[in-house]
């Protein structure tokens, strides 16, 4: 029989194929028995980030829980493409309220669960950056200060895309919205506004808090499991391309999800009781322009009337996210992404598909 | 037993025995007694299991309540006022999802300008997110009412708002015999929820509806209501005869039969109506009263009947529709469609000003002489008003209406203009 070639690494992506991996290791997608809590059928575009993100978020916190779990879901689009009447993709029980008050009704489960002497059953809150970051910010920023038993998961697109991708604050600077067009001169976004909401949650000093990206689904996996092994209020923002919103290419979700975080764009850590945990650490940094080249939100700053004075300050805002979180690898060669003296998360570190 | 008690620590011990799982507490005069009362219960473990859930705002109150109720938990929370406009958006969702939660609307005016004070405006302007609305006349009343709030929403799996007059009836020490737990738990069965969220038997809650069956769902929530003009007055019934007296039902007449002239009123009012008509009666004249205790359902039939043989129906309101006039006349006048009479809608006791017999009794004298316009402000300061409005005739910077007013009353200090 001949000798098969294994290529560890594909497309340049540092991914493990998860066939190489023991059996425990393996992702929760790659098991028969996962719940698909987020079952196929639903109305997603092509290449939704959110989609993806919400499935293996939901399925692993679902295999955390032994299937006692409950969500409560904010408005958006994720609401939206997977509950048009008389239809629902959901497999797991799951309210929907209102925009603003997914993390508030997620503690009035939590509440009632509490009372019912049914801590065994969990709850998780779920909602775009708008429902988390803008209209729902107050009721989120109540669930941590009373550390109501509830992980909360921001699926941050960055921008309003249920209603016609208006900008949020989540939004980063000079991206293209509905309502921040490059017209006359005006940059897109302004730079100075925004959320850092994982900082934010941090600062209510909650058990945990950690960001991911679907370019990094084991990562995501992992940081599921650990958030249901905690009690009390946890948060997880996790980066979701919007092929729709971006104006990217749906086959370029998770490409442009492992570059914002190649960029230093999107630091991706963990936090447990307000300080920094693990970092993510980036093999080989990538120059912002990489990223923002293949959204057409970012279009504007390049070509003819380009704007390389932006691409600057985007650049300069990446190379500080590495500075502050050190998210380079300390000893120069290719380390494998996991922060010295914290847990490693997985072997493949840059997690495995 | 009899005992000389606050309105609020009535309600919050009567609360305490309908065995609430789920108490959410945002802070807002008037209703703040309640609570504070609910929190001393629950922390002397007076109320268990419940959890006391202490928000950030009136919108997270019923927020939290919506995700308890839905988890199959009995919750309840009260407010007032500005907080019933911020919880606006889960008032109707919470009556379209059919979760069972009670609450306390302590009334109180809606600024601007702020005003503590009692009057109806709160929950008239929610008066069609679905909830059933009963109103209190009495403390003894609001605190019976709690009990059979919770009978009818879960049994309709509707929300039920309890509305009793702030400071009136929330601060007044009165005598009441506040229901006792042996006579809740034998009144109030456990909550057994039509829809919950379950893990062993998943559903989805709040999904969305298109035109194809909008119409069908919200009608579902009228039929609901509907069916509560049957319920509340059955309830009402069996709560008489389990607690020996009389509160709650649809409407209730005070010598309104045969009455020529009878005046419409909900709330804390009636009492002082109810004297002033016993002071006509005695000097011949034929007037009654009529209370509408369940504002939402509206009960057209029994307002009819009551109305229907009557010369003339003074409505008297406190909450002013602006553009129009009177909120409950309105309903009034649907009740009683095709009938000639004569209608009048006095607005009256608007931020808390208080509601005499004497102004009572000119108004009703006036109105038994037709002598009323078709919409009247009871105690208005006419001379206060034409001031103002002049004012703004003359154009320019003429300042902002409340303290131009209170200016003219001598309240605020003079500034030279």
């Amino acid at each position: 029989m001949a000798e098969q070639r294994v290529k560890l690494y594909q497309a340049g992506t540092f991914v493990v194929g998860n066939r190489l991996l023991e059996p425990d290791e393996r992702t929760v997608q790659a098991r028969m028995d996962r719940s698909n809590s987020l079952t196929s059928g639903h109305r997603a575009c092509q290449g939704c980030g959110e989609a993806l993100g919400a499935r293996y978020a939901l399925d692993a916190a679902m295999r955390a829980t032994d299937g006692k779990l409950i969500a409560a879901n904010a408005t958006g689009c994720l609401e939206v493409f997977s509950t048009p009447f008389p239809e629902s993709s959901w497999q797991l029980p799951w309210i929907h309220s209102l925009f603003g008050n997914a993390p508030a009704v997620a503690s009035g489960v939590a509440a009632a669960l509490r009372a019912k002497g049914r801590e065994d059953i969990r709850v998780i809150g779920q909602g775009g950056d708008g429902g988390t970051v803008d209209i729902g910010f107050g009721c989120l920023s109540g669930m941590f200060e009373r550390g109501d038993d509830v992980l909360f998961v921001c699926y941050d697109n960055e921008a309003y895309m249920n209603t016609g991708v208006q900008r949020s604050g989540a939004t980063p600077p000079a991206a293209r919205t509905a309502n921040t067009k490059p017209i006359d001169g005006h940059p897109g976004n302004a730079f100075g506004q925004g959320k850092d909401m994982p900082r934010i949650a941090m600062a209510h000093r909650i058990p945990y808090v950690a960001t991911a990206t679907v370019a990094d689904l084991r990562d995501l996996e992992c940081k599921v499991e650990r958030a249901m092994e905690l009690r009390g209020p946890r948060y997880l923002h996790l980066f979701v391309p919007c092929p729709l919103g971006w104006g990217a290419q749906a086959c370029d979700t998770i490409k442009i999800a492992r570059l914002v975080r190649e960029t230093g764009l999107f630091p991706v850590f963990e936090a447990e009781d307000g300080e920094v945990t693990t970092v993510a650490k980036i093999r080989r940094q990538v120059p912002v322009e990489e990223y923002l080249r293949p959204q057409r939100r970012y279009a504007h700053l390049f070509g003819e009337h380009g704007h390389p004075e932006i691409v600057a300050r985007l650049q300069a805002m990446a190379d500080e996210n590495i500075r502050r979180y050190d998210l380079l690898p300390n000893d120069g060669c290719n380390a494998l992404a996991t922060h010295e003296g914290v847990k490693t998360l997985h072997p493949a570190g840059d997690g495995a598909l | 037993m009899f005992r000389q008690i606050e309105g609020s620590a009535a309600v919050a011990e009567t609360v305490a025995r309908c065995r609430p799982e789920v108490v959410c507490a945002y802070p807002i005069s008037p209703q703040t007694h309640i609570v504070e009362g609910l929190s001393d219960l629950v922390r002397a473990g007076r109320l268990e299991p419940c959890e006391y859930v202490t928000v950030e705002s009136e919108f997270a109150a019923l927020s939290v309540c919506i995700g308890a109720s839905a988890a199959g938990a009995r919750a309840y929370t009260a407010t007032a006022s500005q907080g019933l406009l911020y919880m606006a958006e889960a008032l109707y969702n919470a009556s379209g999802l059919g979760l069972p939660i009670v609450m306390t609307v302590a009334n109180r005016a809606i600024g601007a300008p702020i005003n503590i004070w009692n009057d109806h405006s709160d929950t008239m302007s929610q008066r069609d997110c679905g909830w059933i609305q009963l109103y209190a006349e009495t403390n003894q009343e609001a605190a019976d009412l709690h009990v059979q709030a919770f009978r009818i929403a879960e049994r309709l799996s509707l929300p039920v708002m309890v509305c009793m007059d702030g400071f009136i009836l929330t601060h007044a020490y009165e005598r009441i015999d506040v229901p006792t737990k042996a006579q809740v738990d034998a009144f109030l069965p456990s909550f057994e929820p039509r829809q919950v969220l379950d893990p062993a038997d998943p559903v989805t809650i709040g999904a969305m509806v298109g035109p194809e069956a909008f119409t069908e769902v919200r009608y579902l929530a009228h039929a609901k209501q509907l069916q509560a003009l049957d319920l509340i007055p059955q309830v009402a019934a069996e709560f008489a005869d389990a607690f020996g007296r009389s509160s709650g039902g649809l409407v209730r007449g005070y010598k309104a039969e045969n009455a020529e002239t009878v005046v419409v009123a909900l709330g804390s009012v009636l009492g002082t109506i109810e004297d002033t008509v016993d002071e006509l009666r005695e000097e011949g004249v034929s007037i009654g009263a009529l209370a509408i205790k369940s504002f939402r359902p509206f009960p057209l039939e029994e307002v009819r009947a009551a109305l229907g043989a009557a010369k003339r129906v003074v409505v008297l309101e406190k909450a002013l529709a602006v553009g129009i006039g009177g909120i409950v006349s309105a309903n009034v006048r649907m009740a009683l469609s095709g009938i000639q009479l004569h209608g009048y809608t006095a607005i009256a006791g608007l931020g808390g000003r208080p509601i005499t017999k004497k102004s009572l009794r000119a108004l009703f004298t006036d109105a038994v002489a037709d002598r009323l316009p078709p919409l009247s402000f009871l105690d208005m300061d006419w001379k206060r008003v034409e001031a103002e409005l002049q004012r703004m005739g003359e154009g320019g910077r003429s300042g902002p209406h409340a303290e131009n007013v209170l200016r003219e009353a001598g309240i605020v200090a003079a500034r030279s203009h």
